[in-house]
């Protein structure tokens, strides 16, 4: 379709293609419409959402996924998806807090612990992926299962229990804290600082992206990596090193869990993978990579939050949640669909 | 056969095997083979690339020449023969090593990614950047910039290098995948079936951007099934058939019926028709098989006048 609406005027120049088209074509443009929709709606039905602590805690729910989403975004974009994302938190929590307590050394030690294993994680995903072949979704959704199992049975083998012992006494529990679960004072409203690492972290993946040669690659090896190997782009180690982003953003959101709550239940995470995945689909990127935003993953992560919240606001039964997440994700990404098929065609 | 012949007479003049002081082809094979297990792929080939030459690489479906341009692009690696890069002796490890020698292939198939914009595709894998260490960055501007200007030398106006590559015709996808090529260096230049997916003008076209390539210095190496798109802009013929060389020409000791009667088993087509024939068939296919065996007449005045 597209082609033959190309063709047709092949000497028009481009100065036709105006702002506003160009902004309709970029990929994020569906979820910020949705965001923009549901922002009103939520701001209409509930007073009390447009209040800044209540906009503090929509923020911080959406932090704690877009955290995530940023990192499971560019590996979408790099064409390839991780189940085992919701499992890899926790099993980060976990090894810092366990490492910690059983060896009784300084918070610190087990917190660059977890944060080798969370690597370590992503770099045996990616790695088996690119030696095998194998699509994955076969290859992930092993590493949730096997990740899902470790968790809870080392944990049992070494605490005894479902839930890690508290680690709030061990030695450079506050500083931790301080780094990964504190809040900051902003115009009387406490900000959690999730909420800065998660900016930060966009802005980084968004220049990482669009200025840098990886970001290049992303987009290549995601696109067509026969391609993009031709030309000699390094796919192998573009997509392990996108699997070990994701297992970085993993660790941060691990060691906030572990430090937000002190304890970590073992059998925690699951299901969360997906939340991930559909603030990314969300934010505009392609299911079959090679095309998406950092900045889209962002405002689909809002958009959760939004939801998430804004449906406890509106003082609505919080069953209907699934629900209204399932609508937004087939609204988002028929608008994405419609909006770029009519930018393109003209 | 001829090998040593043609070798002899096309070496190059001004290039200097850095050892002996001799002169040296741009790429030479010889004897060159590849087997899969025990399935012999190719054997036996033996070609020479050279500055301002097109060496046509020709055979049918399953014909080796595959497997050829993915030993010379670094994709595999040889198992018999020798291969040599300037008259040394190589054997290339990956597509990245190749391009370091100055050999660039583009596929007819896998040449660009189409989602991405034109420039991003044009300098991908060898990205212009600026600034250094952690700021480094990709310098977005002088990258259009050159894409833009070096398109145009091909001959091909852009109206936006922003836009996907994907909404390029075929021809011209070809056209930035050849022009990227040259901008970066590339001594020979292989191109896997250029003209297969495109219709006759299109081809036409990047017939034209070959005998440019040519006409910069470029060694080429074009890889077709179709002996008329080969003949007008070849210097070198080189015939495959299951995976063996059957034949080695230069321009002067072939002519485009000898060569199409080659490519396509003449006495192969000769024979099918008769076996249609008993058969008992005036059906539709062998009158097409007979057409064909005409058409490698006809077609050969009319691809001659082209070319003068």
């Amino acid at each position: 379709m597209a082609n033959a609406v190309l063709t047709a005027p092949s000497d028009e120049r481009v100065s036709t293609r105006n702002t506003l088209q160009k902004l309709l074509v970029r990929p994020e443009i569906g979820a910020l419409v949705g965001a923009v929709v549901l922002f009103i709606f939520f701001s209409a039905i509930a007073p009390v959402f447009l209040q800044p602590s209540s906009l503090a805690t929509v923020l911080y729910g959406s932090s704690t996924i877009g955290i995530m989403a940023v990192g499971v975004a560019l590996l979408m974009i790099g064409g390839e998806f991780d189940l085992s994302t919701g499992v890899a938190v926790i099993t980060s929590a976990l090894s810092a807090s366990m490492f910690s307590w059983y060896f009784s050394v300084n918070i610190w030690v087990g917190v660059l612990f977890a944060l080798v294993v969370s690597l370590g994680i992503g770099f045996i995903n990616g790695w088996i992926l690119v030696k095998t072949k194998l699509p994955s979704f076969i290859v992930t959704l092993a590493t949730f299962l096997m990740l899902a199992g470790l968790n809870l049975g080392l944990t049992r083998l070494i605490g005894g229990a479902v839930a890690t012992p508290s680690i709030s006494d061990i030695d450079g529990f506050d500083a931790a804290r301080a780094i990964f679960a504190s809040s900051v004072k902003i115009g009387g409203v406490d900000v959690n600082v999730t909420v800065f690492i998660w900016i930060a972290l966009v802005i980084v993946a968004s220049w990482v992206l669009l200025r840098t040669r990886v970001g290049n690659w992303i987009f290549a090896v995601g696109g067509d990596a026969n391609a993009a190997r031709a030309v000699g782009v390094p796919v192998t180690k573009t997509k392990i090193g996108l699997f070990m982003a994701v297992g970085f953003c993993g660790w941060i959101l691990g060691m906030h869990n572990l430090f937000a709550f002190n304890t970590v239940q073992s059998g925690e995470g699951v299901g969360n993978e997906f939340l991930y995945i559909i603030a990314a689909v969300i934010g505009g990127c392609l299911l079959t990579g090679g095309y998406g935003s950092a900045v889209g993953g962002a405002i689909g992560a809002f958009i959760f939050g939004m939801a998430n919240k804004g449906i406890v606001y509106a003082q609505w039964n919080p069953d209907w949640f699934k629900f209204f997440l399932g609508l937004m994700l087939l609204l988002a990404t028929i608008v994405n669909l419609i909006v770029k098929r009519r930018a393109e065609s003209k | 056969m001829n090998a040593q012949q043609i070798d002899q007479q096309t070496l190059l003049k001004d290039e200097k095997d850095p050892l002996t002081h001799t002169p040296v082809h741009l790429l030479s094979l010889d004897k060159v083979g590849k087997h899969y297990g025990n399935v012999i792929a190719l054997r036996d080939v033996t070609m020479a690339v050279d500055n301002g030459r097109v060496t046509c690489v020709l055979g049918d479906n399953g014909a080796g020449k595959s497997t050829l341009i993915k030993i010379i692009a670094g994709l595999h690696q040889h198992d018999e023969g020798s291969f040599k890069i300037m008259g040394e002796d190589r054997k290339l490890g990956s597509p990245r090593e190749a391009l370091d020698a100055g050999i660039a292939a583009v596929y007819q198939d896998l040449a660009v990614v189409s989602l991405m914009p034109i420039w991003r595709n044009f300098f991908l894998g060898s990205e212009l950047t600026t600034g250094t260490g952690p700021f480094r960055r990709l310098d977005v501007q002088k990258m259009k910039d050159i894409t833009l200007k070096e398109l145009a030398e091909m001959g091909i106006d852009l109206r936006d290098v922003e836009q996907p590559i994907g909404q390029l015709s075929g021809g011209e996808r070809q056209c930035v995948a050849i022009a990227r090529a040259v901008y970066f260096g590339a001594k020979v230049l292989i191109l896997d079936e250029p003209t297969a997916a495109l219709g006759v003008k299109q081809s036409g076209v990047v017939l034209r951007y070959i005998l440019q390539a040519r006409d910069r210095g470029l060694g080429v190496i074009f890889i077709t099934h179709n002996p008329h798109h080969a003949f007008p802009v070849g210097d070198r013929f080189l015939l495959l058939k299951r995976g063996k060389s059957i034949g080695y020409y230069e321009k002067k000791d072939i002519t485009l019926e000898e060569l199409t009667a080659q490519m396509a088993g003449g006495a192969e087509l000769a024979e099918l028709a008769h076996e249609l024939e008993q058969l008992g068939g005036h059906t539709e296919a062998l009158n097409e098989v007979k057409a064909e065996v005409a058409g490698v007449v006809d077609a050969a005045p009319e691809s001659n006048a082209k070319r003068h």
